[in-house]
Protein backbone atom coordinates (compact mmCIF):
# COMPACT_ATOMS: atom_id res chain seq x y z
CA UNK A 1 0.00 0.00 0.00
CA UNK A 2 1.20 3.65 -1.14
CA UNK A 3 1.15 6.54 2.22
CA UNK A 4 -0.21 8.75 0.24
CA UNK A 5 -1.34 11.83 2.93
CA UNK A 6 0.15 12.40 6.69
CA UNK A 7 -1.06 10.44 9.39
CA UNK A 8 -0.94 9.73 12.79
CA UNK A 9 -2.42 7.06 15.03
CA UNK A 10 -1.77 5.98 19.12
CA UNK A 11 -1.56 8.23 22.09
CA UNK A 12 1.46 8.86 24.60
CA UNK A 13 -0.12 6.94 27.30
CA UNK A 14 1.94 4.22 28.90
CA UNK A 15 2.73 1.01 27.39
CA UNK A 16 1.29 2.58 23.75
CA UNK A 17 2.53 4.16 20.68
CA UNK A 18 2.31 6.84 18.70
CA UNK A 19 2.95 6.77 15.00
CA UNK A 20 3.70 9.02 12.40
CA UNK A 21 3.43 8.75 8.67
CA UNK A 22 4.61 11.03 5.83
CA UNK A 23 4.44 10.39 2.06
CA UNK A 24 8.13 9.96 0.91
CA UNK A 25 10.18 8.67 -1.73
CA UNK A 26 12.35 5.96 0.21
CA UNK A 27 11.73 4.10 3.43
CA UNK A 28 12.93 5.94 6.02
CA UNK A 29 11.97 4.76 10.44
CA UNK A 30 12.81 6.61 12.98
CA UNK A 31 11.90 5.05 16.55
CA UNK A 32 12.10 7.08 19.90
CA UNK A 33 11.28 4.93 22.80
CA UNK A 34 12.01 4.86 26.67
CA UNK A 35 13.58 1.67 26.49
CA UNK A 36 15.11 2.02 23.32
CA UNK A 37 18.50 0.50 24.62
CA UNK A 38 16.84 -2.83 25.16
CA UNK A 39 14.55 -3.23 22.68
CA UNK A 40 14.88 -0.96 20.32
CA UNK A 41 16.07 -4.18 17.78
CA UNK A 42 12.89 -5.80 18.77
CA UNK A 43 10.36 -2.43 18.06
CA UNK A 44 12.50 -2.15 14.55
CA UNK A 45 11.41 -5.55 13.79
CA UNK A 46 8.07 -5.55 14.61
CA UNK A 47 7.64 -2.08 12.76
CA UNK A 48 9.65 -3.66 9.59
CA UNK A 49 7.14 -6.61 9.55
CA UNK A 50 3.77 -5.13 9.93
CA UNK A 51 5.31 -2.38 7.11
CA UNK A 52 6.74 -5.85 4.81
CA UNK A 53 2.76 -7.07 6.16
CA UNK A 54 1.32 -4.40 4.23
CA UNK A 55 3.15 -3.55 1.35
CA UNK A 56 4.69 -0.53 2.98
CA UNK A 57 7.94 0.36 0.93
CA UNK A 58 8.53 3.98 1.06
CA UNK A 59 7.50 6.94 3.63
CA UNK A 60 8.89 8.37 6.41
CA UNK A 61 7.53 6.18 9.69
CA UNK A 62 8.21 7.91 13.18
CA UNK A 63 7.68 6.16 16.26
CA UNK A 64 7.40 7.37 20.07
CA UNK A 65 7.52 4.66 22.22
CA UNK A 66 5.87 4.54 25.76
CA UNK A 67 6.62 0.76 26.15
CA UNK A 68 4.19 -0.88 23.75
CA UNK A 69 3.82 -4.66 23.93
CA UNK A 70 4.12 -6.31 20.38
CA UNK A 71 0.41 -6.40 19.66
CA UNK A 72 0.01 -2.73 20.56
CA UNK A 73 2.87 -2.14 17.99
CA UNK A 74 1.12 -3.99 15.69
CA UNK A 75 -2.47 -1.95 16.01
CA UNK A 76 -1.36 1.07 15.92
CA UNK A 77 1.11 0.82 12.92
CA UNK A 78 -1.87 -0.87 10.98
CA UNK A 79 -4.36 2.26 11.80
CA UNK A 80 -1.82 4.61 10.52
CA UNK A 81 -1.17 2.80 7.62
CA UNK A 82 -5.04 2.91 6.92
CA UNK A 83 -5.49 5.96 7.68
CA UNK A 84 -2.41 6.67 5.41
CA UNK A 85 -3.54 4.85 2.34
CA UNK A 86 -7.36 5.91 2.06
CA UNK A 87 -8.46 7.66 -0.82
CA UNK B 1 -27.63 -27.57 34.97
CA UNK B 2 -25.41 -27.95 31.88
CA UNK B 3 -23.61 -24.59 30.87
CA UNK B 4 -23.83 -23.14 33.95
CA UNK B 5 -21.56 -20.33 34.11
CA UNK B 6 -20.73 -17.96 37.10
CA UNK B 7 -21.55 -14.59 35.84
CA UNK B 8 -21.50 -12.52 39.17
CA UNK B 9 -19.03 -9.48 37.99
CA UNK B 10 -18.48 -7.98 34.06
CA UNK B 11 -15.71 -5.63 34.14
CA UNK B 12 -15.64 -2.92 31.53
CA UNK B 13 -12.14 -2.04 29.79
CA UNK B 14 -11.66 0.88 27.76
CA UNK B 15 -10.94 -0.84 24.09
CA UNK B 16 -8.47 1.87 23.03
CA UNK B 17 -6.01 1.77 26.44
CA UNK B 18 -3.54 -1.06 26.08
CA UNK B 19 -1.67 -0.17 29.56
CA UNK B 20 -5.49 -1.68 30.53
CA UNK B 21 -6.21 -4.12 27.90
CA UNK B 22 -2.92 -5.73 29.36
CA UNK B 23 -4.59 -6.31 32.91
CA UNK B 24 -7.43 -8.27 31.50
CA UNK B 25 -5.44 -11.51 32.09
CA UNK B 26 -5.06 -10.53 36.10
CA UNK B 27 -8.45 -8.80 37.16
CA UNK B 28 -10.10 -11.56 39.01
CA UNK B 29 -13.65 -10.95 37.61
CA UNK B 30 -15.70 -13.31 35.65
CA UNK B 31 -16.02 -11.63 32.34
CA UNK B 32 -14.49 -8.62 31.14
CA UNK B 33 -16.01 -6.35 28.49
CA UNK B 34 -14.33 -4.57 26.24
CA UNK B 35 -15.60 -1.46 25.04
CA UNK B 36 -15.54 -0.10 21.77
CA UNK B 37 -18.76 2.03 22.46
CA UNK B 38 -19.00 4.78 24.64
CA UNK B 39 -15.35 4.62 26.04
CA UNK B 40 -14.16 5.07 22.83
CA UNK B 41 -14.06 9.10 21.16
CA UNK B 42 -15.23 8.71 17.83
CA UNK B 43 -12.26 9.77 15.85
CA UNK B 44 -10.66 6.94 17.63
CA UNK B 45 -13.32 4.07 16.63
CA UNK B 46 -11.22 2.30 13.80
CA UNK B 47 -8.04 2.48 16.23
CA UNK B 48 -9.84 1.09 18.97
CA UNK B 49 -11.31 -2.00 16.95
CA UNK B 50 -8.05 -2.94 16.15
CA UNK B 51 -5.82 -2.71 19.14
CA UNK B 52 -8.76 -4.60 20.67
CA UNK B 53 -8.26 -7.67 17.59
CA UNK B 54 -4.56 -7.65 18.13
CA UNK B 55 -4.38 -7.93 21.81
CA UNK B 56 -7.36 -10.86 21.68
CA UNK B 57 -5.25 -12.54 18.98
CA UNK B 58 -2.44 -12.49 21.52
CA UNK B 59 -4.05 -13.24 24.44
CA UNK B 60 -4.61 -17.06 23.91
CA UNK B 61 -4.06 -18.57 27.28
CA UNK B 62 -7.90 -16.98 28.08
CA UNK B 63 -8.91 -17.36 31.97
CA UNK B 64 -11.98 -15.36 31.92
CA UNK B 65 -15.32 -14.57 29.64
CA UNK B 66 -14.45 -12.25 27.23
CA UNK B 67 -17.02 -10.11 25.25
CA UNK B 68 -16.76 -6.81 23.45
CA UNK B 69 -19.49 -3.90 23.57
CA UNK B 70 -19.63 -2.60 20.06
CA UNK B 71 -21.23 0.42 18.42
CA UNK B 72 -24.63 0.26 17.94
CA UNK B 73 -25.79 -1.91 14.77
CA UNK B 74 -27.45 1.50 13.33
CA UNK B 75 -24.06 3.59 13.89
CA UNK B 76 -21.41 3.66 10.44
CA UNK B 77 -19.22 1.77 12.71
CA UNK B 78 -21.58 -1.05 14.79
CA UNK B 79 -20.27 -3.93 11.39
CA UNK B 80 -17.27 -2.67 11.18
CA UNK B 81 -16.68 -3.62 14.64
CA UNK B 82 -17.71 -7.26 14.52
CA UNK B 83 -15.94 -7.46 11.38
CA UNK B 84 -12.44 -6.99 12.04
CA UNK B 85 -12.76 -8.41 16.28
CA UNK B 86 -14.68 -11.66 15.53
CA UNK B 87 -11.78 -13.32 13.96
CA UNK B 88 -9.77 -12.98 17.33
CA UNK B 89 -12.46 -14.78 18.60
CA UNK B 90 -14.22 -13.06 21.25
CA UNK B 91 -16.58 -15.42 23.23
CA UNK B 92 -19.31 -12.81 22.83
CA UNK B 93 -21.09 -9.18 21.99
CA UNK B 94 -22.64 -7.10 24.14
CA UNK B 95 -25.43 -5.31 22.18
CA UNK B 96 -25.85 -1.39 23.18
CA UNK B 97 -29.38 0.00 22.82
CA UNK B 98 -30.83 -3.37 22.03
CA UNK B 99 -34.55 -1.28 22.05
CA UNK B 100 -36.30 -4.37 20.12
CA UNK B 101 -35.79 -8.20 19.24
CA UNK B 102 -35.53 -7.57 14.84
CA UNK B 103 -32.33 -5.19 16.49
CA UNK B 104 -30.96 -8.51 18.14
CA UNK B 105 -32.25 -10.67 15.69
CA UNK B 106 -30.02 -8.31 13.17
CA UNK B 107 -26.86 -9.01 15.09
CA UNK B 108 -27.75 -13.03 15.12
CA UNK B 109 -27.72 -13.16 11.63
CA UNK B 110 -24.64 -11.44 10.98
CA UNK B 111 -23.23 -13.87 13.59
CA UNK B 112 -24.49 -16.56 11.67
CA UNK B 113 -22.74 -15.05 8.66
CA UNK B 114 -19.44 -14.48 10.12
CA UNK B 115 -19.40 -18.02 12.02
CA UNK B 116 -19.63 -19.47 8.44
CA UNK B 117 -17.61 -17.27 6.98
CA UNK B 118 -14.53 -17.87 9.61
CA UNK B 119 -15.57 -21.54 9.52
CA UNK B 120 -16.56 -22.13 13.51
CA UNK B 121 -19.43 -23.82 15.07
CA UNK B 122 -23.02 -21.86 14.33
CA UNK B 123 -23.58 -20.28 17.94
CA UNK B 124 -20.21 -19.82 18.66
CA UNK B 125 -20.54 -16.12 19.34
CA UNK B 126 -23.14 -15.27 22.32
CA UNK B 127 -25.13 -11.88 22.85
CA UNK B 128 -25.61 -10.03 26.09
CA UNK B 129 -28.48 -7.32 24.88
CA UNK B 130 -28.38 -4.12 26.87
CA UNK B 131 -31.70 -2.80 27.77
CA UNK B 132 -31.10 0.36 28.03
CA UNK B 133 -34.21 2.67 26.99
CA UNK B 134 -37.80 2.88 28.23
CA UNK B 135 -38.11 0.99 25.05
CA UNK B 136 -35.99 -1.76 25.50
CA UNK B 137 -37.12 -2.49 28.91
CA UNK B 138 -40.71 -2.45 27.68
CA UNK B 139 -39.44 -4.98 24.94
CA UNK B 140 -37.16 -7.12 27.26
CA UNK B 141 -39.64 -10.55 26.83
CA UNK B 142 -39.29 -10.38 23.27
CA UNK B 143 -36.03 -9.87 23.54
CA UNK B 144 -35.17 -12.05 25.66
CA UNK B 145 -36.56 -14.77 23.03
CA UNK B 146 -35.38 -13.51 19.91
CA UNK B 147 -31.92 -15.23 19.76
CA UNK B 148 -30.97 -18.68 21.49
CA UNK B 149 -27.37 -17.05 21.43
CA UNK B 150 -28.36 -14.70 24.47
CA UNK B 151 -27.20 -15.98 27.60
CA UNK B 152 -28.34 -12.84 30.09
CA UNK B 153 -30.08 -9.96 29.86
CA UNK B 154 -27.90 -6.62 31.32
CA UNK B 155 -29.68 -3.38 32.45
CA UNK B 156 -28.24 -0.48 31.78
CA UNK B 157 -29.31 2.49 34.31
CA UNK B 158 -27.07 4.96 32.88
CA UNK B 159 -28.86 5.29 29.41
CA UNK B 160 -32.22 3.98 30.60
CA UNK B 161 -32.67 7.26 33.14
CA UNK B 162 -31.64 9.51 30.57
CA UNK B 163 -34.75 8.04 28.07
CA UNK B 164 -36.82 8.54 30.85
CA UNK B 165 -35.69 12.17 31.45
CA UNK B 166 -34.60 11.25 34.95
CA UNK B 167 -31.84 11.53 37.22
CA UNK B 168 -30.56 8.52 38.89
CA UNK B 169 -30.65 8.37 42.34
CA UNK B 170 -28.77 6.74 44.96
CA UNK B 171 -31.43 4.74 47.02
CA UNK B 172 -32.48 3.59 43.22
CA UNK B 173 -36.49 3.77 43.33
CA UNK B 174 -36.43 5.18 39.97
CA UNK B 175 -35.06 1.80 38.72
CA UNK B 176 -37.03 -0.40 40.55
CA UNK B 177 -40.05 -1.29 37.97
CA UNK B 178 -37.30 -1.53 35.05
CA UNK B 179 -35.30 -3.53 36.61
CA UNK B 180 -37.85 -6.27 37.96
CA UNK B 181 -39.53 -6.06 34.35
CA UNK B 182 -35.89 -7.17 32.57
CA UNK B 183 -35.47 -10.14 35.46
CA UNK B 184 -39.19 -11.42 34.72
CA UNK B 185 -38.11 -11.78 31.24
CA UNK B 186 -34.66 -12.99 32.09
CA UNK B 187 -35.72 -15.85 34.80
CA UNK B 188 -39.07 -16.45 32.27
CA UNK B 189 -36.69 -17.27 29.10
CA UNK B 190 -34.19 -19.11 32.31
CA UNK B 191 -31.34 -16.78 31.38
CA UNK B 192 -29.27 -14.91 34.01
CA UNK B 193 -29.39 -11.25 34.44
CA UNK B 194 -27.10 -8.54 34.75
CA UNK B 195 -27.54 -5.44 36.69
CA UNK B 196 -26.13 -1.97 35.87
CA UNK B 197 -22.91 -0.04 36.69
CA UNK B 198 -22.59 1.48 40.02
CA UNK B 199 -20.27 4.86 38.45
CA UNK B 200 -18.95 6.19 41.74
CA UNK B 201 -15.37 4.32 41.88
CA UNK B 202 -15.22 6.00 45.72
CA UNK B 203 -18.74 4.81 47.01
CA UNK B 204 -18.20 1.11 47.95
CA UNK B 205 -20.95 1.20 50.52
CA UNK B 206 -22.94 2.86 47.81
CA UNK B 207 -21.82 -0.28 46.05
CA UNK B 208 -22.86 -3.16 48.39
CA UNK B 209 -25.96 -1.51 48.89
CA UNK B 210 -27.26 -1.40 45.36
CA UNK B 211 -25.55 -4.85 44.44
CA UNK B 212 -27.29 -6.37 47.36
CA UNK B 213 -30.55 -5.06 46.34
CA UNK B 214 -29.79 -6.55 42.78
CA UNK B 215 -29.01 -9.76 44.43
CA UNK B 216 -32.07 -9.70 46.71
CA UNK B 217 -34.76 -8.86 43.49
CA UNK B 218 -32.79 -11.65 41.36
CA UNK B 219 -29.99 -10.27 39.80
CA UNK B 220 -27.03 -12.94 39.34
CA UNK B 221 -24.33 -10.29 38.03
CA UNK B 222 -23.20 -6.86 38.07
CA UNK B 223 -21.46 -4.61 35.36
CA UNK B 224 -18.54 -2.60 36.75
CA UNK B 225 -16.13 0.44 35.95
CA UNK B 226 -13.31 -0.44 37.88
CA UNK B 227 -10.99 -3.31 39.34
CA UNK B 228 -11.50 -2.27 42.78
CA UNK B 229 -15.35 -3.04 42.65
CA UNK B 230 -14.41 -6.78 41.67
CA UNK B 231 -14.39 -7.47 45.38
CA UNK B 232 -17.64 -6.23 46.97
CA UNK B 233 -19.72 -7.31 44.17
CA UNK B 234 -18.51 -11.35 44.25
CA UNK B 235 -18.73 -11.45 48.11
CA UNK B 236 -22.20 -9.87 47.68
CA UNK B 237 -23.32 -12.69 45.45
CA UNK B 238 -21.06 -15.61 47.61
CA UNK B 239 -23.89 -17.88 48.91
CA UNK B 240 -23.15 -17.26 52.88
CA UNK B 241 -22.11 -20.34 55.05
CA UNK B 242 -25.42 -20.48 57.16
CA UNK B 243 -27.14 -20.56 53.55
CA UNK B 244 -25.43 -23.52 52.23
CA UNK B 245 -25.71 -25.89 55.11
CA UNK B 246 -29.71 -25.03 55.20
CA UNK B 247 -29.59 -25.69 51.97
CA UNK B 248 -27.57 -29.20 52.61
CA UNK B 249 -30.63 -29.85 55.10
CA UNK B 250 -33.15 -29.36 52.97
CA UNK B 251 -32.16 -31.69 50.28
CA UNK B 252 -31.42 -34.04 52.84
CA UNK B 253 -34.42 -33.63 54.69
CA UNK B 254 -36.55 -33.57 51.26
CA UNK B 255 -34.61 -37.48 49.86
CA UNK B 256 -35.85 -38.57 53.67
CA UNK B 257 -39.45 -37.36 52.88
CA UNK B 258 -39.10 -39.56 50.12
CA UNK B 259 -38.26 -42.35 51.50
CA UNK B 260 -41.24 -42.12 53.15
CA UNK B 261 -43.28 -41.84 50.07
CA UNK B 262 -44.35 -38.21 50.80
CA UNK B 263 -43.25 -34.73 49.03
CA UNK B 264 -43.09 -32.45 51.89
CA UNK B 265 -41.58 -32.89 55.18
CA UNK B 266 -40.85 -29.76 58.31
CA UNK B 267 -37.58 -28.83 59.00
CA UNK B 268 -36.63 -26.68 61.95
CA UNK B 269 -40.36 -26.65 62.39
CA UNK B 270 -40.55 -24.75 58.82
CA UNK B 271 -42.17 -26.53 55.56
CA UNK B 272 -40.06 -28.30 52.93
CA UNK B 273 -41.25 -28.89 49.78
CA UNK B 274 -40.36 -28.60 45.86
CA UNK B 275 -40.26 -24.53 45.72
CA UNK B 276 -38.04 -24.91 49.00
CA UNK B 277 -35.92 -27.45 47.19
CA UNK B 278 -35.68 -25.50 44.12
CA UNK B 279 -34.54 -22.49 46.34
CA UNK B 280 -31.78 -24.53 47.72
CA UNK B 281 -30.57 -26.37 44.87
CA UNK B 282 -30.08 -23.27 43.57
CA UNK B 283 -27.79 -22.01 46.33
CA UNK B 284 -25.57 -25.36 45.92
CA UNK B 285 -25.38 -24.97 42.51
CA UNK B 286 -24.37 -21.43 43.05
CA UNK B 287 -22.22 -22.61 45.92
CA UNK B 288 -20.40 -25.89 43.81
CA UNK B 289 -19.55 -22.55 41.71
CA UNK B 290 -17.82 -20.97 44.22
CA UNK B 291 -15.66 -23.98 45.37
CA UNK B 292 -18.01 -24.26 48.56
CA UNK B 293 -19.50 -27.26 48.26
CA UNK B 294 -17.42 -30.84 46.39
CA UNK B 295 -20.07 -32.04 44.38
CA UNK B 296 -22.70 -30.68 42.16
CA UNK B 297 -26.42 -31.42 42.91
CA UNK B 298 -27.73 -33.77 40.53
CA UNK B 299 -31.43 -33.52 39.16
CA UNK B 300 -32.26 -36.79 40.83
CA UNK B 301 -31.97 -34.81 44.02
CA UNK B 302 -33.74 -31.81 43.39
CA UNK B 303 -37.07 -33.74 41.99
CA UNK B 304 -36.71 -37.24 43.12
CA UNK B 305 -36.70 -40.27 41.12
CA UNK B 306 -39.37 -41.13 38.65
Amino acid sequence: MKIVKKAQAGTMQSSDLMVFLEPAETLNVTIESTVLKQFGALIRAKVDEVLAKHGVDAGEVRITDRGALDYAIEARLETAIMRATEG
Amino acid sequence: MAGFKLRRSLLYVPGNMPSMLQNIPIFNCDSVIIDLEDAVPLSEKDAARHLVRHFLLNYTDRNKELLVRINPLDTKWGYEDLKVVLPAMPDGIRLPKADTPEIVERLDTLLTEFEEELEVEIGRFGILPSLESALGVINAVGIANSSERIFALAFGAEDYTASMEIERSRGGEELFNARTRVLWAAKAKGIQAVDTIFADVSDMEGLRNETELAKRLGYTGKCLVNPRQIEVVHDVFAPKQHEVEYALQVIEAIQRARQLGTGVIALGGKMVDAPVVKRAARVLRTAYAHGMVDTLIDEEAIHGAQ
